[in-house]
Order: structure tokens, then sequence, then C-alpha cells
């Protein structure tokens, strides 16, 4: 197995080549403006050794924070119809009624309601109103939209509503762009729409993205699949990922943790990816991230769907140090002096002292110029590490979910700041091809499927079986080999108030990529 | 008359309060601050009333959401349902309520009666029958105080709508009125007996929705401010800290339509070494430090977010949250034997003598 894996970060777009389990070459280049360069630089620059002559690559795996950077800058996006399945219910709060107003004003291309959705135990709650869903298509037609996000009510648990309004749509849009919220999956409308919302809303951003991605491997001479990694460290096809960009918002973070699991053979630890601005503490569970239960916020959104659990702090190598003196008391972080470091860090010859500084003077790290931080004694230096171990403390135990100590991986150009010993902490690793970790994690990228639904009078073990069945053959229409699936979480919530033993499990499995 | 002016800050401030008096449970305000937002965009404004102002032979309509929290993420709560329900019970008795209370000022129930007073243009009384939330119909002043539990009515946003005129207790009540709930997709807007003047200021617990209001202000407050958002709470409430820790355990179990469990928790800062645990039915129970029963319902055990002051859920709460665990002055109407035995520690089925925190 050969495989390349690339990250398109904000500043540098990394890239390795992973030969039978080993990191043979691993690369940085700056990002570019249009992608495709930046991409093709660090091709290039990973294969000016000529490791990749002559030989097959089985897969490109790239991970972007490109969407969700989209979104929260509000450049590209695309204006989109959203249609509600669900009427009479929940009509006071229409599609984009928590958005930022900004950034609705931007995406909200028209909304329209009409009846239909289910009940929480599968019944109908109205029949789909399939003339009024014909009737919206046609006025998104004269209105020029062509993505569309379609939401129902209870859809999780039966998408039915949602499959054949699109069908409908599809019927008078033939080239229309359809988002339906079950295929992003969990309970909580407004949440689940938002997500459907803003994948509807970066169509022709994730076409354009993925063209580009694509150029760039064919302009580079590799001739290997393409894959884009996802927000829970598996990836897609690059035809589901161009569909469904949301599920790979979160993908740096994801690609870094199990990078960080890949490259110290841990598949549970917890990982603390030290960057220049902002430090992020996850779980890694049977390799993988845990993901996050609750509402995260994108853009101002509020979305719920498959996202890493991070616990993000403002620490890492750019942090600024204010040493204790008259005004206060030490205080490092949570303003950061990012990629100016190189220019305004002391040793560098500027005046911002910075956590990069004080690891200099130590001798814990040769860069710059040592003589310029000689005047920070020893003392200082321990006090200034003492608080980022604090710091990196109480992250770690806010993200763990046992008591106990765990080991912990270290990760990330600003790594440095860990020590060798944290108390909560079993031991601390430190890995080679750390500060690659994220490209390494898009190198190893599996396939899931996932199945969070409501049982009704099933036993626990039922339903946990059904759940399963729904997950394996979602992981294998994502392009999954059977044989390869594991379960890599399962968990069941029973439900207050609902009648009839109603329980909700959510299941997850991986497996390895399929062989074309 | 003398009405208050309810303003849309008021009403961020209330949805932020009334979780904290939610004492774990009572369901998120969110989406019914999300109704309130979109009615003062067009327009609508409500106005507050003292109870006092109230004849003996005005008439109030009490209202709540009832059902399961996991439905009403799907089915939003829409404004207009409730106001249908308070319509409908008006049309069924053949009175005009002179306004709305809320049956429960804990959660997300303590913003219902603003919905519906904004389309019926009633004021909103300044009382409600729980002073916090509680899971069940017969834990109200009301039910402490015999009075009548019915007609009530329950409407479903399709067009759907009850009444069950006759029950002779408020377990039957509840019995009842859940069955049509679950029918109707385990989610209805209910408008409960109607009450005279006379019997809200008796029975009603007074000044509710300004003690939410006052309690969300202070954390909002504090949290822009970047000062100490438990402190603010204290400041504006003679409530007592009971204890800070994170969360280490959380175990949870549904049981006959209730979420059960306990949450135990490590102490840090001056409550270092010391344990904590707290029941939960719902909402915060029982808590006990070390193995020693210290606050019980119906004080109002709060376990707050420790820096962002904000109320800590049952159905949420999980290992490694920091939190504040503050006790809050009870209703003295619970404070009976009769409303003891309503609320007590004994009618969630521990077996401990009622002290309360405040004694």
């Amino acid at each position: 197995m050969r495989r390349i894996g690339i990250d398109v970060g904000g500043t540098n777009t990394d890239a390795v080549l992973i030969e039978e389990g080993k990191v043979v070459r691993a690369v940085k280049a700056p990002t570019s403006e249009d992608v495709t360069t930046g991409i093709l630089d660090s091709l290039k620059s990973l294969g000016s050794t000529g490791v990749l002559q002559g030989k097959k690559i089985d897969g490109v795996m790239i991970g972007t924070t490109h969407f969700i950077n989209a979104v929260v800058q509000r450049r590209h996006l695309t204006r989109v119809a959203a249609l509600r399945l669900g009427m009479p219910a929940s009509a006071s709060l229409p599609p984009f009624c928590d958005w930022p107003e900004g950034l609705a004003a931007l995406v909200r291309g028209g909304v329209w309601m009409v009846e239909g959705g289910h009940e929480y135990d599968g019944r109908l709650f109205m029949p789909l109103d399939e003339a009024a869903v014909t009737r919206a298509a046609e006025e998104m037609k004269a209105a020029g939209l062509k993505s569309v996000g379609i939401s129902a009510i209870f859809s999780p648990l039966d998408p039915g509503h949602e499959r054949r309004a699109a069908e409908l749509v599809a019927k008078v849009i033939p080239d229309a762009v359809i988002t339906c919220s079950s295929d992003l999956g969990r309970i909580g409308l407004l949440e689940r729409e938002n997500a459907g919302l803003l994948n509807a809303a970066l169509a022709d951003l994730a076409r354009d993205t993925i063209a580009a991605f694509e150029k760039a491997i064919a302009d580079s001479g590799i001739a290997a699949p393409l894959f884009i990694t996802q927000n829970d460290g598996t990836v897609a096809e690059a035809s589901q990922a161009r569909r469904l960009p949301v599920y790979s918002f979160a993908s740096g973070a994801t690609n870094s943790m199990r990078g960080a699991a890949y490259l110290s053979g841990l598949s549970d630890a917890m990982v603390i990816d030290v960057g220049g601005t902002t430090t992020d503490v996850g779980q890694l569970k049977h390799g993988f991230p845990r993901e996050a239960n609750s509402v995260v916020k994108v853009g101002g959104v509020r979305t719920l769907f498959r996202m890493p659990d991070l616990l993000s702090i403002g620490l890492g190598g750019g942090s600024h140090v204010q040493l204790a003196s008259e005004q206060g008391p030490l205080k490092v972080g949570p303003v950061s002096v990012g990629y100016r470091l190189l220019r305004e860090g002391i040793a560098f010859g500027g005046e911002q002292l910075t956590t990069t500084d004080i690891a200099i003077a130590a001798g814990v790290l040769e860069l710059g110029d040592r003589k310029k931080v000689a005047h920070l004694d020893a003392a200082t230096c321990k006090g200034v590490f003492a608080e980022a171990a604090r710091m990196a403390e109480e992250a770690i135990d806010r993200m763990k979910t046992e008591a106990g100590d765990v080991p912990l991986i270290a990760v990330g150009g600003g790594a440095f700041l860990i020590p060798e010993k944290l108390p909560g902490v079993s031991r601390v690793i430190h890995v080679e091809h750390g500060d690659c970790a994220n490209a390494v994690g898009a190198a190893i990228a599996q396939v899931s499927g996932e199945c969070d639904q409501i049982f009704k009078d099933l036993s626990r073990a039922e339903a946990l079986s059904a759940a399963q069945g729904i997950a394996n053959d979602r992981a294998v229409a994502a392009g999954a080999a059977r044989a390869s699936l594991n379960t890599i979480e399962s968990e069941d919530m029973p439900l207050a108030y609902l009648p009839g033993n109603s329980v909700r499990v959510r299941v997850r499995v991986v497996g390895d990529v399929a062989a074309a | 008359m003398a009405l208050r002016d309810i303003t849309l800050e008021d009403i961020e401030s209330l949805a932020v309060g009334a979780w904290v008096l939610g004492t774990g449970g009572g369901g998120s305000p969110y989406l019914g601050l999300l109704n309130m937002r979109a009615l003062y965009r067009e327009g609508y404004r409500v106005q507050l009333m003292a109870p006092a102002e109230l004849a003996d032979e005005d008439w109030v309509g009490a209202v709540s959401n009832m059902g399961a929290p996991l439905v009403g993420q799907e089915r939003l709560t829409d404004s207009r349902t409730i106001a249908r329900a308070v319509a409908l019970m008006e049309e069924h008795i053949g009175v005009r309520f002179r306004g709305i209370m809320s049956l429960e000022i804990g959660g997300g129930n303590s913003i219902q009666p603003l919905m519906a007073a904004a389309h019926l243009k009633r004021p909103v009384i300044d009382s409600d029958m729980m002073g916090r939330a509680y899971p069940e119909a017969q834990m109200t002043s009301v039910a402490v105080g015999d009075l009548k539990p019915c007609p009530l009515t329950t409407v479903d946003v399709r067009g759907l709508e009850s009444v069950v005129e006759s029950v002779p207790t408020w377990k039957w009540m509840e019995r009842v009125s859940r069955k049509i709930c679950v029918e109707y997709g385990s989610i209805a807007s209910t408008c409960k007996a109607p009450r005279t003047g006379a019997e809200v200021k008796q029975w009603g617990i007074h000044g509710t929705t300004t003690k939410a209001i006052a309690i969300g202000a202070a954390v909002r407050e504090a949290q822009r401010r970047h000062e100490d958002p438990i402190a603010a709470i204290l400041a504006v409430e003679p409530g007592k800290v009971l204890y800070r820790g994170k969360v280490v355990d959380v175990e949870r179990r549904a049981t006959e339509g209730f979420l059960r469990g306990r949450t135990r928790f490590d102490g840090i800062d001056q409550f270092k070494g010391a344990a904590m645990e707290i029941a939960f039915q719902n909402e915060w129970i029982v808590a006990w430090l070390d193995g020693k029963p210290i606050a019980m319902s119906p004080d109002l055990i709060c376990v707050l977010d420790s820096v962002s002051g904000e109320a800590v859920g049952t159905e949420t709460i999980r290992y490694g949250q920091r939190v504040t665990v503050i006790a809050l002055p009870p209703p003295p109407v619970f404070l009976s034997p009769k409303g003891l035995q309503h609320v007590g520690p004994r009618a969630f089925g521990y077996d401990i003598e009622f002290k309360s925190v405040f004694a």
C-alpha cells in the first residue's frame, strides 16, 4: 500500500508519502491562492528525490480547511433554496431563522415550507404535499436557484419524504444540486437543516475545489484516485465529498489526531496538537477522535453533525508572553504573533516576547539568535514552561471522559511546550514527523458509516444490532470493503417521556477503502 | 394599573435565568427565545403584571408545553399553538382571561406564556406554580393547595384539539393528559385548569419571571465584563455555594418516562478532597457531600458551569465539566407538611427527612 497524504492548511500545504506503513518522505510548501499550485508544488517537492519514480500510488488523500474557511470568511458561497417538509409544524421558525443576518443575506435564495414529515415513532406527521413541492421547484427555477437544501421533520428516522421531494425538484430543475438533511443526519431539525443549508451553500466551491485537486494530481503525473478526508478521520471518494463538503469541515484537526495515533502506534490516548496560535486537545478512541455530541457553531450557525470533540485554547509557539510584574502575574497567550513569528519574536530581531523565545533561551529549540534572548534567566523560562504546562494540563483534564492517567501524544510545531511529565498523564509521547501529523492522518484515512436512530420495543441488543446493520450498509455504500469493517463507536441513550422503551442508538463503523 | 414592558433584552435574560431555575431540567428555552425574537421583530410586545394587581374575580390562564424534549427538537415550538390552547380554554369556559401565567418558570416553559400573551394581547402574570422545574403535574403549588385540576386543553398544530373536562385528582390529570400527548406525537401545547385572581394571589409563586430575568441579566452582565457569574447570581439571589468541583461520573437510565440517574463530582479549590453526588429525576433532587445529604428538593439545586455561569442540564452534563453547585431558597408553599408530601425527598423515593440549606 502506497499513499500520498496532503493537508492544505491556511499557511502551508504539507505532503507525505507512506509506503507499507512507513513515512518515506514529508515536505511543506506554501499554500497558494488557487490551491492547485500549492498542491502541485508540494507534490513536486515530495517527488524531487525520485521516491515516486515508476511507482504505483494507491491513493491521494487530501484534507483541507477550504470549506470551513469559506463559511467563516463568507466567500465563494452559493445562494440556496430552502425547502422544508413539515408544515403545519415549526412554521414560526423557518429555515435560516437563527443564522447571523449577514450570512443569511448572502445564502438565503428563498424559503419554501410544505406539508410532510414523520413522527418520532415512524408514523406520518403529514402526507407529503407533492403538488406544493413541484410548485416550489418551479418558483426556485424562476428565481434561478440551482442549489437546494431539503429538510423534513424526523428525516433521520425516515428519509422517504426528503428523497421523494428531491426527485420532484430534479424533475423541474434537472441540473439542481440537492442536499437532503437526512444525509447529514442527527436529530434536531434546526441544526440538521442548518448543516444541510451550509452544505448546499458550498455546492459551487466544492465542485471547483475538487476539480482543482483533480487537476493538480493529473498535472503532477500521478495516476491515482483522489479521496477527501472528513471530520471523523475517514475519507470519502471525490464524488461524495463534492456532494457533502460539510463533512470535511474539521478534517485538519482530525487528521492531526489520526496522524498522532498512527505515528505513535497508540489507538487510545489523548492528543495535544500545539500550533502557532492555538492548541487543540482531543481524545483518541480506537484510533479515531471522539465526536462532539452537542451543538457546534460554524461561522455563527448552530449545527449538529459529525465533528471531532476538540477543546481549543490560546496556547502555541507564537503565544505572547507577559512576564510577572507590577502590572500583573505571568500570562501566556491567548494572543499570538502567528505566522509573523520569524519577524516579531525577540530571537528573530522583533520586540514581542513569545513562547518560542523562551524555548530558545532555555536551549530547548535551536532557532533564531540565542544571544538576543540571553537576558531571560533559567527561573524565568521555568516559570513560563510551568504556566504552559498548567494550561495544557487543565485542557487535557477537561477533555478526558474518565478518571485515571492516560498517555498523551504531543504533535504540531509547538509541541516543545509540552513537558515530559504532566499530572493526570501516564506518559508524554513525542513522535518523529509530528509536525506533519495532519498529512500523515490524511494518508492513512479509512471509510466510515453511521446510524443514529430511535428504536422502539426492541431489546437493547436487538436495537444495537439493527443499528449496526444500517451503519455497515452505509459504510459499504461510501466505498468501504465489507470484510474490513470494524465498530468504533456504539452508544445507546434511553429517552425520557417517550412510551414503549424507546432508545436512541448511535453506531459508527469504519473499514479500509475497497479495491477499485 | 401598572404594567411593565418586557424588552427583548429581558427575554434574552429570561432564557438564561429560567435555565438556572430549571435545576437541571425543564428543557432548553432556546426555541422559545427564537420565537420571541421573531415576534418582537414583527412588532409584537409583551407586558408584565404583578399578581397583586389581579382582582379576585379575574380569570388567569396557566400554560405549559408538554411532551418529550427530543420531539420538541424536531417539531419546533410555534408561538401560535400555545396561544390557541389559551383561546380554546376561553371558548370552552366562556371567560376572558385577564392575564396568562406559566405553570413552570424553570426551563422552556418560562417563555410559553410570553408567546401566548404576544398573540392574545394580554399581560403575563409575574407568577408561576413551581418556582423551578418539576417532572409531574401534582408537583405544583396549586396541587398542594388542592385546587381543581380541570379542565385542561391540549392543542396540536395540525388542528387536533382536546379538552379534559373532569378528573378527580391531579394524578389522574397527569395520566389522561399524558395519553393524549403521546397520541399527538409526544408533544402538546396545554392550557391548565383556569385560576381565579384570588387563587393566583393565594397559591401562585410570585415574582418568578422577574427573578429569572434578574438572574439571567446578572449572568450575562458578568460574562460581558469577564467577572465571576456565580458571584453575580448570589448578588441578586439569597443563594449559597454548596460546592465547586468537576464531574467524574454520570449514570443515566430512563424509567417510567423519566430520566433518572446520579452524577458524581470531585472537589476543587476549597472543596478539594470532598466528594459530591447528586441524584436526578429530570431535575436535580438530592445532593450528598461525602455521603451526607446536604441539599434536597424543594430547595433548588443548581449545577452551573463555573466559567460561563450557565446552567448544566441532567441530559447533557458530562465528565470533566467544571461546575459550581449552588442552592436557592424554595418557594415557602412547598415547606408545609402537605407541600413536602408532593415535592419533598420522599416524593422522589428518598427516605430522607427534609432539611433546608436555608433552615
